[in-house]
C-alpha cells in the first residue's frame, strides 16, 4: 500500500491536485452538515458578502436575487457536479471500454463500423453536439448523462481499442485462448488492465470536463432544471445583475475552475509517475 | 500527383463524413412528423393546421424520400426558411460566420505567438524557473472554463480597471475596444494547451541525439534552436493548432453568448432556444464542414513539415 501511492506523494503537483478533488468531493459528501441554510430557500435578497442575516448568523459570500445564500448554494451544487460529472463519466466508460474492447478484439467490420461512427461523432464540436442533442430530446438530469455519454464514449472507445489491438497480438493471450478462456475473460482480465495507466489518467481528466460541460450547459440555460443548485446555472442566473453585484458569478465560477484544476494536477501527477514507472520497467 | 491523389482521397472521406452526418442530424431532427410541426407552427396551433402544414410540405412521404429532398435542396444552397428570423437560412449564414471567422482569427493571433514562443522557452530548458512557470500558468489557463474566464476577466478590465466595454453587441458598428475581450477569452484556453505542446515536443527534440551532437560540434545555443531544433519541434504544434480551430467553435458559443455577439455561435444558440430546426440543421452541417475542413489541411500540413511522412502512405492508411 505505502510502495503504492509513495511515488504519488513525492510529487507536489499530484498531492495538491489530489487535496482540491478530494476536498470538493469530501464537501459534496458532507454538504448537508457544512452549509449554513437551505440552498434554495429565500431569505434576504442580493446580500454583499459578509452581511449579516438579521435572524442571526453570516451570508459569507452574499445571496442571490432570489435571496439564497450562495455559499450553501455552492457548497451543494458541489454535489450535483459530483453525481452527475461522475455518473455520466462512468456510463461513457462504461459504453467506450465495452465497445472499445470488442472492436479491438474482434476486428473486422464490426470494428470497421463503429470505428468509422466514432469517428464521424468526433467530428462535431462537442458543444454544438451537445446543443443540438439537447433541443432533441430536451433537458432532464437523465438527457444530460445520455448526451455527455454520446459526446465522450467514442474518444475512450478510441483509447481502449488501440490498446486491445495491439495487447491482443502478444503471447499471453494467444496462451489464454489456448487455456480456453473465455473471450470476455480475456478481455476483462488479460487485456483490460493494460489499459488502466492512459485510462487512469484520460478518467481525471474526462471528469474534469464533463463538470465544465455540465457547468456550460448550465450557463446556456440548457443543464439541470432550477431550482436545483448547480455552478454553471447560478452564472446564468447572476449574469445579468453582475455588473452591480459581482459576488453572484464571481464565486461560482471560483467553484469549478477550483475543481478542474485540481483533476487536472491530480492527471498530471499520474501521467508522470505512470511514464517513470513505464521508463523503469 | 501524389498530393493530388491524397486530397481526393481525403475529400472523398469528407464528402462521406458529411453524408452520415446530414442523415443523423435530419433523423434526430425529423423523424418525428408531429415534433416538426409544432416546432414550426408554435404550440398553439391546431391539429388542422399542422395536419393541413405537413401534407402542404410533402411530410406524409416516407423518412428516406424526405431525407433526399431534404439533402437535394441543401446540397443545391436551399437551406429552407428560419422560423425564427422569418428569412432564408442561407442569408443568415453567411454573415455570421464571418463575424466569428473575425473572432477566431483575433484569438489564433493570440494564441500563435504567444502559446509557441512561452513553449519553446520553456522546452529549451526543461526544469529551470521559466520552465516551470509557463507550465502551472498553462495547466491554470486550460482549467478555466470558457465562462468562467469570462467572468474573470470581465471583473478585472470592465469592473475594476473600467478599461474595457462589457458586451460587444456592435450596435454602432465594429469597434475594436468591443472585440479585445471576446478574443482574450477565447485564446485564454488553446494557448496554455499550445504552449503545454509545444514545450513537450521542443522536450522531446531538445533530448535526440542530433541536438547533442550538435551541441558537442560546439553550436551556439541559438543556431541549435533555429537550425537543428525548430523545424521537428513544430510538428506537433502546428497540427496542434489546426485542430483548436473545431475547438474554438465551440469556445465561440459560449463566449458570442456571454458578450451578446452577433456571430455563428449565438445564430446556433438562438436557433437551439427557439427551436428553429432548418437553421439548427444548417449551423450543425456548416460546423461540421469547418471541422473536417481544418482536418484535411492539417494533414496537409503535417507532410509538409515532417517529410518523413509520404502523404501517399497517408492518404492509403486506414486512417
Amino acid at each position: 500500500m505505502r510502495k503504492f501511492f509513495l511515488p504519488y506523494l513525492s510529487s507536489p503537483i499530484t498531492v495538491v491536485g489530489g487535496l482540491l478533488s478530494l476536498g470538493w468531493l469530501l464537501i459534496a459528501l458532507l454538504a448537508p452538515v457544512l452549509a449554513p441554510y437551505d440552498p434554495i430557500k429565500t431569505l434576504m435578497p442580493l446580500a454583499k458578502p459578509g452581511a449579516l442575516n438579521p435572524a442571526g448568523g453570516t451570508f459569507w459570500l452574499g445571496t442571490d436575487m432570489l435571496g439564497r445564500d450562495i455559499l450553501s448554494r455552492l457548497i451543494y451544487g458541489a454535489r450535483t457536479v459530483v453525481v452527475f460529472a461522475t455518473l455520466a463519466t462512468l456510463t461513457a466508460y462504461l459504453v467506450g471500454v465495452v465497445l472499445g474492447l470488442i472492436a479491438g478484439y474482434r476486428g473486422g467490420r464490426l470494428d470497421a463500423v463503429l470505428s468509422y461512427f466514432a469517428n464521424v461523432v468526433l467530428s462535431f464540436p462537442v458543444l454544438v453536439l451537445y446543443i443540438v442533442i439537447i433541443v432533441v430530446i430536451g433537458s432532464s438530469p437523465f438527457n444530460i448523462i445520455l448526451a455527455v455519454t454520446f459526446g465522450s464514449a467514442p474518444a475512450i472507445f478510441r483509447i481502449v481499442r488501440g490498446i486491445t489491438i495491439d495487447v491482443a497480438s502478444r503471447d499471453y493471450v494467444a496462451a489464454a485462448i489456448t487455456q480456453g478462456e473465455s473471450a470476455w475473460r480475456i478481455m476483462l482480465f488479460d487485456i483490460l488492465p493494460n489499459a488502466s495507466g492512459p485510462l487512469a489518467v484520460d478518467f481525471c481528466l474526462r471528469l474534469g470536463y464533463t463538470a465544465i460541460t455540465i457547468g456550460t450547459l448550465g450557463f446556456l440555460g440548457l443543464g439541470l432544471p432550477p431550482p436545483t443548485p448547480d455552478w454553471g446555472t447560478m452564472v446564468n442566473e447572476g449574469r445579468g445583475m453582475a455588473i452591480a453585484f459581482p459576488h453572484l458569478v464571481i464565486f461560482p465560477c471560483l467553484a469549478i475552475s477550483s475543481l478542474m484544476l485540481g483533476l487536472s494536477l491530480l492527471a498530471d501527477g499520474l501521467r508522470e509517475v505512470s511514464d517513470a514507472q513505464g521508463r523503469r520497467a | 500527383m501524389t498530393l493530388i491523389l491524397f486530397i481526393v482521397r481525403k475529400l472523398g472521406g469528407a464528402a462521406a463524413a458529411m453524408l452520415t452526418v446530414s442523415f443523423l442530424v435530419y433523423m434526430a431532427l425529423e423523424v418525428n412528423v408531429e415534433d416538426v410541426a409544432v416546432k414550426v407552427l408554435g404550440q398553439f396551433s391546431t391539429d388542422a393546421q399542422r395536419a393541413a402544414w405537413l401534407t402542404a410540405n410533402g411530410y406524409d412521404d416516407p423518412f428516406l424520400i424526405r431525407y433526399g429532398r431534404w439533402l437535394w435542396s441543401f446540397v443545391s444552397g436551399n437551406w429552407g426558411e428560419s422560423t425564427y428570423y422569418r428569412a432564408p437560412v442561407i442569408d443568415l449564414v453567411p454573415d455570421r460566420l464571418a463575424a466569428s471567422g473575425l473572432l477566431a482569427g483575433g484569438a489564433l493571433l493570440v494564441m500563435v505567438p504567444v502559446g509557441l514562443f512561452a513553449g519553446l522557452l520553456a522546452g529549451m530548458r526543461p526544469g529551470s524557473l521559466i520552465d516551470r512557470a509557463v507550465s502551472l500558468l498553462s495547466i491554470v489557463t486550460t482549467s478555466i472554463p470558457d465562462f468562467a474566464s469570462a467572468v474573470f476577466l470581465s471583473a478585472v478590465f470592465v469592473f475594476w480597471l473600467n478599461w474595457l466595454p462589457g458586451a460587444s453587441t456592435m450596435l454602432s458598428g465594429f469597434s475594436f475596444s468591443e472585440m479585445v475581450l471576446p478574443v482574450l477569452v477565447l485564446a485564454f484556453y488553446s494557448t496554455g494547451y499550445l504552449a503545454r505542446v509545444t514545450r513537450a515536443s521542443m522536450v522531446e527534440v531538445m533530448g535526440t541525439h542530433y541536438v547533442r551532437t550538435a551541441r558537442l560540434k560546439g553550436a551556439s545555443p541559438a543556431r541549435i534552436v533555429w537550425r537543428h531544433a525548430l523545424r521537428n519541434a513544430l510538428i506537433t504544434p502546428v497540427t496542434v493548432i489546426m485542430l483548436q480551430l473545431p475547438w474554438l467553435l465551440s469556445g465561440v458559443i459560449v463566449v458570442e453568448v456571454f458578450y451578446a455577439y452577433k456571430g455563428f455561435g449565438t445564430l446556433l444558440y438562438d436557433a437551439a432556444l427557439n427551436s428553429d430546426i432548418r437553421l439548427v440543421e444548417a449551423c450543425a452541417m456548416v460546423s461540421v464542414l469547418v471541422v473536417v475542413a481544418t482536418q484535411i489541411l492539417s494533414d496537409i500540413a503535417y507532410g509538409w513539415l515532417n517529410p518523413r511522412v509520404s502523404l501517399l502512405e497517408a492518404a492509403m492508411g486506414s486512417k
